[in-house]
């Protein structure tokens, strides 16, 4: 049946068994990469629970509506990641390169998107680090802007160490989250080259379902970064 | 492994780690050693870990060979299974601790800074999610290996397969419910130390059930005392010291008098040398033959194990005696602390002693199982009588270890091997009728 | 490019290897995935305190699923993939579960940070 199939490894006996080994061997690395979120989600849960004033007073920086954009962004790519292996399982080649393409088009736009959230925080000196020296007057411009401004200086300096915290989370969640995509999207270029060349149809579509499964992972801790961090009241 | 390796020789060449493997904050995120190069370091070896797991659980779900179903694996995979469980789950959650451990020194985020409104119990707690299933990582395998030695140097069947195959699964989840044991003097709550102190009590069973059933597979075998099984007996008695000794740590009253002494060190040394490197010696000596196609000599084998086994009692058994009398582990000045306290010098020596009896130990060993690869007898495929699959193809194996698929069945069901003295090792032979026979005077020998 | 690029004959794939999800399908969660984000959108502009976060917990949880039993294929998978992901998430519930609990429990003896303005943010 296998009759040298050229995209069948040596170690496997069917291209059934090698689909299959691949395909949960992806999910447990997914899981590991949950476990890998989860520490971070723990800081969160834990300075929530226990100081949530640093949450809010936090989110009033952040722009939601660039944050739902964002959303929308990384959903669509999803679809399009998925229409992908849709495409790849009929061997409808244009699309399945198109798909791909515009997976990564979403992927840069988000990209896009974060840079500019994080330049206009830098700018603001909302950065931690070891001189957390932001722009006071923004910031107090922003707290009375949504009705919560500091009575005293005293209070305000305090509110200050919620933001550093705060920002300290904010940086490390959708930093990490970041750095996922990017690696996402050097995943997906190769993958696009690669669909381009023809590799991929009916009887080989492997690599498109396991970078999918990478990517829909990746747009999953997403749709929970985005109402914890930007959608608090 | 190598990459990250290179990071800790990095670490030991420009004035080393000074905050003990734990990195405890807020030490670790200000102190000026080798923090974020060792943290690099051991980054980068949990993804070999993390990898390695991945690899076992798909290949044991989707490659195992026709005809193993799932009770029909050895038990030491068994183990290896429950072991990458605990990779992918427990090693990632280490590798964000080191990030947020570097990102913290590196760009002073405050998360675990109390100063700045940080926790530093928090790090404690990421740190321990990982590092307790982490000592099941080690200890898994060496149980695995110990149920193959075991049944077949007993010449019978493993009993309770199935509750020997099941507890390994047990360990690998309880070992996810008892981090905070760890944590017991470090400012954890009293509520969450209860709930932890209860369930480390829970998770010595698994292991038990496994130590008697061993005992019960012994039980009326034929006893083959050949160096593997010499390190099987040493195994059970020194782990079972180790475990046991590890119920007083668990509870929280004597906690709080043996954390920090020579008596936690004592434990883990039990556990980790007279039971993860004792299986792992055990397993070394098994598939000796296998892997180099050489025997070694019986007899400095059991010399050397028996050296070993004396001399790990002298090493470590005084120390259970200074931990409970209050030695300090880690101390920096001993000359002060003997001054002070000269009832602590007897034992200190004893464990000395003990451990340049264990070089010699070792060194024997080292001898003679290099001679072995040079004039050692030629190994047949199955010196030991052995049912696993491993013993089916010759020693050392072939490129693709089996020419065509191999026949699966029962792994501990010997009674289809007959000794043959032409190669001095055992056969199948599908004529020949279950017996109590005793394994041939003749078999394991070096010399031919 | 074409669209046979294949230069070689291939083996036909066994059926039961691909399982293309209907189009249909895909675009009908896609459009499911935006409504549920404009609720939670919508969501935060009602003040309901704390349910606000359960609420917004429980629609991720919702478009989570959707992602995943239908972008991911976990519906027609082997059920042993979707029992992979759930207990990742019941080992990420038990590690946050009792941290939370103990780091709530010593709140009482944590002395406060520094008071307001004793100094300035390092």
């Amino acid at each position: 049946m296998t009759d040298h199939d050229p995209n069948l490894a040596h170690h496997f006996d069917t291209p059934a068994q090698q689909y299959a080994a691949g395909k949960l061997g992806v999910w447990v690395f997914l899981v590991s990469e949950i476990l890998f979120f989860s520490a971070l989600f723990c800081a969160y849960a834990v300075y929530r629970a226990n100081h949530p004033a640093i949450f809010f007073d936090g989110h009033l920086f952040l722009d939601s509506e660039l944050g739902a954009i964002n959303t929308c962004i990384l959903l669509l790519s999803s679809l399009t990641m998925a229409w992908a292996v849709h495409a790849a399982q009929l061997g409808q080649q244009r699309t399945l390169v198109a798909c791909i393409g515009v997976t990564i088009v979403c992927a840069v736009v988000f990209l896009g998107i974060k840079t500019v959230e994080y330049s206009q925080k830098w700018e603001h000196g909302l950065v931690p680090g070891a001189d957390f020296t932001p722009d006071m007057h923004y910031v107090q411009e922003k707290l009375d802007h949504h009705g919560h401004g500091a009575e005293t200086s005293e209070e305000l300096n305090a509110r200050l160490l919620n933001l550093r915290t705060f920002f300290g989370i904010y940086f490390l969640m959708t930093g990490l989250h970041a750095f996922h995509v990017i690696a996402g999207v050097g995943v997906l270029v190769w993958l696009f080259v690669r669909a381009w060349k023809g590799a991929y149809g009916a009887h080989y579509f492997n690599p498109v379902d396991f970078v999918g499964l990478y990517w829909h992972l990746v747009d999953l801790i997403w749709i929970y970064l985005f109402p914890l961090l930007y959608l608090i009241h | 492994m190598v990459f990250g390796a290179v990071f800790f020789v990095i670490v030991l060449a420009t004035g080393g780690l000074d905050t003990g493997w734990t990195f405890y904050t807020p030490f670790s995120t200000t102190t000026t050693s080798r923090v974020t190069a060792a943290a690099a370091g051991a980054f980068v070896l949990g993804f070999s870990s993390i990898f390695t797991g991945i690899n076992f659980v798909a290949t044991v779900h989707t490659m195992r060979p026709p005809g193993m179903t799932w009770h029909r694996m050895p038990l030491f995979i068994w183990a290896l299974y429950a072991t990458a469980i605990i990779q992918v789950l427990a090693t990632p959650v280490l590798g964000i601790t080191l990030v947020l451990l570097a990102v913290e020194r590196l760009f002073h985020i405050g998360i675990f800074d109390p100063t700045i409104g940080g926790d530093p119990i928090l790090f404690q707690h990421f740190f321990w999610f990982y590092s307790h299933p982490a000592v099941y990582i080690m200890i898994l395998p060496a149980m695995g290996i110990i149920s193959e030695l075991i049944s077949v140097f007993s010449r019978k069947h493993i009993f309770g397969y199935t509750f020997i195959a099941y507890s390994s699964i047990a360990i690998a989840v309880f070992g996810f419910l008892v981090w905070g044991h760890h944590m017991f003097t470090s400012g954890q709550s009293i509520l969450v130390s209860m709930i932890f102190s209860a369930l480390t009590f829970s998770v010595s069973i698994p292991s038990a059930i496994k130590v008697f059933n061993w005992l019960a597979t012994m039980y009326r075998g034929s006893i083959w005392l050949a160096t593997p099984m010499c390190y099987a007996l040493i195994f059970i008695f020194l782990f079972g010291i180790g475990g046991l000794t590890g119920l007083f740590l668990g509870a929280l009253a004597t906690n709080v008098h043996l954390h920090d002494t020579y008596f936690v060190v004592s434990h883990f040394h039990y556990v980790m040398f007279g039971g993860t490197l004792i299986a792992f010696l055990g397993g070394l000596h098994y598939w000796w033959p296998k892997m180099t196609g050489r025997m070694y000599s019986e007899f400095w084998g059991r010399i050397s194990a028996l050296l070993l086994f004396i001399a790990f009692n002298l090493t470590f058994f005084p120390q259970f005696v200074l931990g409970t009398q209050g030695m300090p582990r880690r101390y920096y000045d001993y000359e002060a602390l003997l001054e002070r306290n000269p009832q602590f010098e007897f034992d200190h020596q004893l464990s000395t002693i003990g451990t340049y009896l264990l070089i010699v130990a070792f060194v024997i060993m080292l001898v003679y199982l290099l001679h072995s690869l040079w004039a050692g007898r030629r190994a047949p495929a199955n010196p030991w009588g052995a049912a696993t699959l491993e013993w089916q193809c010759t020693s050392p194996p072939p490129h693709d270890n089996f020419a065509s698929a191999p026949t699966v069945g029962d792994p501990y069901d010997f009674s289809h091997l007959r000794y043959d003295p032409e190669t001095q090792g055992y056969i199948i032979d599908a004529n020949r009728q279950p017996t109590d026979e005793a394994p041939h005077p003749d078999a394991g020998r070096a010399e031919a | 490019m074409t669209e046979e690029s294949l230069s070689q004959p291939r083996p036909p794939v066994a059926p039961s290897l691909a399982h293309p999800i209907p189009l249909w399908v895909l675009l009908g969660v896609f459009a499911a995935l935006m409504v549920l984000t404009f609720i939670t959108v919508a969501a935060t502009w009602v003040n309901l305190g704390d349910w606000n976060l359960w609420i917004a917990m429980g629609i991720a949880t919702v478009k989570a699923a959707l992602v995943a039993l239908y972008f991911m294929h976990l519906r027609y998978d082997s059920p042993f993939n979707a029992l992979l992901l759930v207990s990742a998430l019941v080992f990420v519930a038990l590690f946050l579960g009792l941290t939370m609990l103990d780091t709530h429990e010593y709140q009482p003896q944590v002395i406060n940070r520094p008071p307001a303005g004793s100094e300035a943010p390092r």
